[in-house]
């Protein structure tokens, strides 16, 4: 008989090697599952992981990809990553981005046509603005009337879906946009635009924040109260009563965060990459970054590492299906089992398997 | 405005066609958050169902074979999310995550082939004399047979749940496994049933959608009928009958909003698309301020034997 | 026919450093109620785990009605005719009275009828029981009648009753032994689990006594003083206190009809406490669990809210205060349950330095956690109070019980309390450990604190305090010096059928 042995202490060894484990095991089934409907496994394989870095003919294209697609990904993970630690569960990012996206647009477009290095601090401000509001709803609803926060979250995407679609043809319409639904074009509004620092790098304001939260996030794990009050509500909440911390303040302050930082990727993006207000600009990073999250480790270090992988998997899908002529939605797939994988062998590096009886 | 343009034994009868996928997936759900466990992973399961229902009765030219095989395909997948939160005791909320990646990833890869393709569907069942009722024939008696088949399961559920001995275990897993352990219940054993079943009604409403709602295969079809799914089980406070409501309120609002969409409404058409999930976001409020939630006891924990 | 239900003959069990059950044999009668006695680790638990099925014995055999009784599991033990009522019911508050009462039932009845025969029952033997009440609005007594319904309904020959009384009210009491009454005279026998030496002799024909996993007497109660049984259970050995006799200052912690309002969940809540510790001072609470230790703790520390001036620290009001003002304060707490509430399991021991030595050793800086105090701190607590552990990064899991509990206390101590409150601060210690905090307890009150012990060991509470009540069902009984009292004072306190109000 098969049994679990809870380890005394976590091993150390495999909890660095069980990342690469899960990424070597998804490749192995992902490789199968390719072979299963006629492609050629290794091929595939190759052309999403390693052409879109190494490949003479489309690297040049696809590397800056890479941070444009990690950048909110890492940034919204980020954030979102306090609350998993803690038993918050912010499944509601995609909805605090497109907000953050709304609000930071229509303080440029209020501002338009003036010129002023202060017009982008401003968006960012009412991009953490908007996305930190929607976040307040679930927040408030889980502190005062223990209303969960997953579902509420979760049906304020839709509300904000709903919400630019109706800006988009509406309020923040471009007037001389020739009555395509849309807004004015940020790029073309160069206070406003979130543009490429360094020429071919794909890094803008977005990936430098995202950096910048990485360490931040890292700092306030480990070096403040704030962040020993998260890990030890989500390790051992009765200990946590125990020390004084109130669960409601920590809820308000994990939503919160999250909120700030997903509006303001939703921002960078509409100014910079996708360049304007409309209706389906938001293109599921919310989401792709619980998986983030997750696959990190609820680890600044790791969210980065997951962040930066998972833009290449986005990328690599993308090219897979330009070559392939796989369907750019099947890198999901390679997304989740990746997930699922990291998943199964996480167990290890806290139980031990055991052979024979027990009691 | 022009609301004349609305049928409302029309608007009542779509009602039912238009609930029905959610009601299935909602109703599977049901029984797993019973048993204790949440499963966040429906939408891919949903979506699994569609596609592989899609593609066997294309292949069988039966639709009858493809929602079967929806079923046993959806039940087959959340087998892997069983394994993984009841044996390898992983979180919940990140499994069924993954799940939902796995299932819209899985299902664009094998659709591919079966874009644009029509498939047999199901037929509006035509019942002597019933169907020819005056009001209640087109509102009630038309339908195909997945809608009569969804009301079924849920009368089923119900019964199952309050009546049997089975059903008495599985909530008593749901409420506190420990005192089911002490008792001597399998509670992962049982848990594992309930998530198939789960899995296999959500494959069932997916293949609704792509049967005989739609019907046709898009990727990424289902548009969140999942997530739906898992707020009409709060609202429904796990109640098998309140979930069909629920369903059907939903389905309502929805089609109701759609129509007034067409019918050219003052109310801009963004607001009225909103007006579903507002609303559900106004009673899950109103449920838990009332305080008993009736959430069961052990919902979403997981379960270690410790002797 | 002999007259004997049940024989147990040299059963023993051991764990991993603990001798559980050492060679206990006795008899069972027919038309008996047997009492088991004991103090909590004497034993008795483990024995009848071993009668119902739920643990194997090491040694030993037993028999039932004169054939070989060893069941491998309680589904076995039930379907011959063992039945037992546990301390800590098996219920689910969900589900109504006749759902849970199938639950732990082999044979299927249909709803309706067993409705009915819940019913029946219920009523023959004084416990009426409605069916269709939801267990979670049960108060504890009705919870425990499901219980025993569920148990009677199988037609046992031997019932076991763990405690049983430990939640009941005196008039609930009444009706139960009515009902034990009634089953023996139908020819059910119990065995009897409890303290409760005025109950016992009332209600038990026959007593059997163990004392750390061995059988030392078994008496016929009613012609046996409670006097004499206390002392059988307990043990004559006091050791005489070896505390320096110290001035005794100015009174640092005041309670004053400290009550809070239950939950409803079957624990007793805490009623109309009142006590004073002065400067030096210790003052020993003792009881069984479940009677409101935990709840004590909690209103102490700041867990649990009272009004303002019914916890008073060095005559400031503090109980509308949370945990870290309090410490601030100086009041300090090391709550019962190590792994989870007083420790983080899987944290290691600096962070858990940290948790609550945070405020008094200064380790927080502008919300900056300062780690190498943090560890320092943690280095000293490992080394003052000698735990064993290869070093400060290990996690508090990693520890065993003994050393844990060193951990925590030293934590407590070494950021020098004016108030320090322990509940339980040597369950499940080897006696080495022990003995090292119980001195370091003696050490602090001898620098000027005050200290509040709860706990269960009595004979812990006796050496080493100066003052000692008994917590029973929530209220206090007399406070009394410890000096001069006397075995049979103390049995009395703790096992008082009625509650004593505080003087």
């Amino acid at each position: 008989m098969i049994r679990l042995e809870k380890r005394l202490n976590p091993s150390a060894v495999l909890t660095t090697i069980t990342p690469a484990i899960a990424v070597l095991l998804t490749m192995v089934m992902g490789g199968a599952m390719f072979a299963i409907l006629g492609k050629p496994p290794l091929e595939a394989i190759r052309i999403i992981f390693w052409d879109p870095l190494f490949d003479p003919t489309f690297a040049s294209y696809s590397r800056p990809q890479l941070l444009v697609k990690a950048g909110p990904l890492i940034l919204i993970a980020i954030g979102l990553s306090f609350g998993f630690r803690a038993g918050i569960w912010n499944i509601g990012a995609e909805g605090q981005y497109i907000i953050g996206a709304i609000c930071g647009a229509a303080v440029a477009l209020a501002l338009y046509p003036l010129e002023s290095r202060l017009i982008f601090p401003l968006m960012v401000l009412a991009g953490a603005l908007g996305g930190w509001i929607w976040a307040m709803i679930p927040a408030l609803l889980r502190t005062r009337f223990k209303t969960n926060e997953i579902l509420v979250s979760l049906m304020l995407v839709y509300v904000a879906e709903s919400f630019l679609a109706s800006v988009s043809q509406g309020l923040l319409k471009n007037p001389e946009g020739m009555g395509f639904p849309g807004s004015r074009n940020l790029r073309q509004y160069d206070s406003a635009h979130n543009a490429e620092l360094i020429s071919g790098s794909g890094m803008h304001w977005g990936v430098v924040v995202a950096f910048i939260s990485v360490i931040f996030a890292y700092i306030l794990l480990t070096q403040h109260l704030r962040g020993f009050q998260i890990r030890l509500t989500g390790e051992a909440p009765k200990a946590a009563e125990f020390a004084g911390i109130k669960p409601s303040r920590l809820v308000i302050f994990c939503l919160g965060f999250s909120g700030i930082l997903a509006g303001m990727a939703g921002l960078f993006e509409v100014s910079g990459p996708a360049g304007q207000i409309t209706t389906d600009f938001n293109s599921g990073y919310g989401f792709t970054a619980i998986i983030v999250a997750f696959l990190g480790r609820l680890n600044p270090w790791g969210i980065l590492a997951a962040g930066l992988l998972m833009a290449l998997t986005y990328i690599g899908g993308e090219l897979a299906q330009l070559m392939l002529g796989v369907p750019g939605a099947s890198i999901q797939l390679f997304q989740g089992m990746l997930l699922f994988f990291l998943l199964a062998t996480d167990l290890f590096i806290n139980y031990r398997i055991r052979f024979g009886k027990g009691k | 405005m022009d609301l004349s343009s609305i049928n409302p034994i029309l608007l009542l009868a779509s009602l039912m066609v238009s609930a029905t996928p959610i009601l299935l997936a909602a109703i599977g759900e049901v029984v797993v958050e019973r048993s204790g466990v949440l499963n966040l992973g429906v939408e891919g399961l949903m979506i699994t169902g569609a596609v592989i229902g899609f593609a066997v009765a294309v292949n069988t030219s039966s639709p009858g074979i493809g929602f079967i095989c929806a079923a046993l395909a959806a039940a087959l997948l959340s087998l892997s999310f069983a394994v993984l939160t009841q044996i390898f005791l992983s979180n919940q909320v990140a499994t069924g995550l993954g799940l939902t990646l796995v299932g819209l990833g899985l299902s664009a890869l094998i659709g591919k082939p079966y874009e644009g393709m029509k498939s047999p569907s199901l037929d509006k069942l035509d019942l002597p004399l019933l169907s020819d009722l005056p009001v209640l024939g087109p509102l009630l008696f038309s339908h195909d047979a997945m809608v009569y088949i969804s009301v079924i399961i849920v009368i089923a559920v119900a019964y199952t749940l309050k009546r049997t001995r089975v059903g008495l275990i599985l909530r008593a897993v749901g409420e506190n496994h420990h005192a089911a352990h002490a008792l001597g219940y399998k509670v992962i054993r049982i848990r594992i049933l309930a998530i198939m079943f789960g899995g296999a009604c959500s494959g069932l409403g997916g293949a609704y959608l792509s049967l005989v709602r739609v019907p046709q295969w898009t990727e990424g079809m289902t548009a969140g009928a999942g997530w739906i799914a898992l707020a009409i089980v709060v609202f429904g406070s796990w109640r098998p009958w309140r979930v069909l409501i629920g369903a059907y309120l939903f389905g309502g609002v929805t089609v109701l909003q759609l129509n007034l969409q067409a019918a050219g409404a003052a109310i801009p058409v963004e607001y009225l698309s909103m007006s579903p999930y507002l609303i559900t976001i106004a009673v899950l409020v109103f449920i838990s301020a009332k305080g008993n939630q009736g959430a069961p006891g052990s919902l979403g924990r997981a379960f270690h034997a410790s002797s | 026919m002999t007259d004997v239900l049940m024989e147990i003959r040299g059963l023993s069990k051991s764990y991993p450093g603990v001798v559980a059950n050492d060679d206990v044999s006795f008899d069972i009668g027919q038309h008996e109620i047997h009492a088991l006695l004991g103090e909590n680790g004497a034993g008795k638990s483990t024995l009848v785990k071993m009668i119902y099925g739920l643990v194997r014995p090491d040694q030993g055999a037993m028999t039932l009605n004169g054939q070989a009784f060893a069941p491998s599991e309680p589904k076995v033990a039930r379907s011959q005719g063992v039945g037992m009522v546990f301390q800590h019911f098996s219920l689910f508050d969900a589900l109504n009275v006749g759902e849970n009462i199938a639950l732990g039932m082999e044979s299927i009845l249909p709803q309706r009828d067993l409705a009915q025969r819940i019913r029946e029952v219920s009523q023959a033997y004084g416990l009426p029981l409605d069916p269709n009440r939801i267990v979670g609005s049960l108060s504890a007594g009705e919870r425990q009648r499901v219980e025993i319904i569920r148990c009677l309904l199988q037609n046992p020959k031997l019932l076991i009753m763990d405690e049983p009384t430990s939640v009941l009210t005196p008039q609930e009491v009444q009706t139960l032994f009515a009902t034990l009454r009634k089953l023996k005279s139908e020819g059910t026998s119990i065995l009897y689990i409890s303290h409760k030496l005025e109950e016992i002799r009332s209600l038990c024909d026959t007593a059997t006594i163990l004392r750390r996993g061995k059988k030392v007497a078994g008496c016929t109660p009613s012609d046996t003083s409670a006097a004499a049984l206390a002392e059988m259970m307990v043990g004559a050995s006091f050791k005489a206190p070896q505390k320096k006799q110290h001035e005794l200052g100015k009174t640092r912690l005041s309670v004053k009809a400290l009550t809070l309002a239950g939950n409803g969940s079957g624990k007793s809540p805490i009623s109309d406490l009142s006590f004073e510790i002065a400067a030096g001072e210790i003052l020993g609470i003792g009881g069984i669990a479940g009677n409101g230790q935990e709840e004590l703790l909690a209103a102490l520390s700041g867990e649990a809210l009272s009004a303002p001036q019914m916890c008073q620290l060095n005559g400031e009001n503090i109980g509308h205060l949370g945990p870290n003002a309090r410490r601030t304060l100086g009041l300090l707490c090391a709550p019962e349950e190590r792994l989870g509430h007083a420790a983080a399991p899987n944290m290691s021991l600096i962070e858990n330095a940290l948790l609550t030595g945070a405020l008094r050793k200064k380790l927080i800086k502008n919300g900056f956690l300062n780690w190498s105090s943090a560890e320092k701190f943690a280095k000293t607590i490992i080394d003052e109070f000698d735990v064993r552990t290869p070093g400060t990064a290990n996690t508090a899991a990693s520890l065993s019980g003994g050393n844990l509990q060193k951990f925590v206390i030293g934590r407590e101590v070494l950021q020098d309390p004016d108030v320090l409150v322990v509940n339980q601060p040597t369950w499940g210690v080897d006696a080495a450990a022990a003995a090292a905090i119980r001195q370091s307890l003696l050490d602090l009150a001898a620098k000027g604190a005050a200290i509040l012990i709860i706990s269960q060991d009595l004979d812990e509470l006796i050496e080493i305090s100066d003052r000692f009540c008994a917590l029973y069902e929530g209220r206090l009984s007399q406070i009394k010096k410890t000096a001069g009292l006397t075995i049979e004072d103390i049995g009395l306190m703790m096992g008082s059928a009625t509650a004593e109000a505080t003087p």
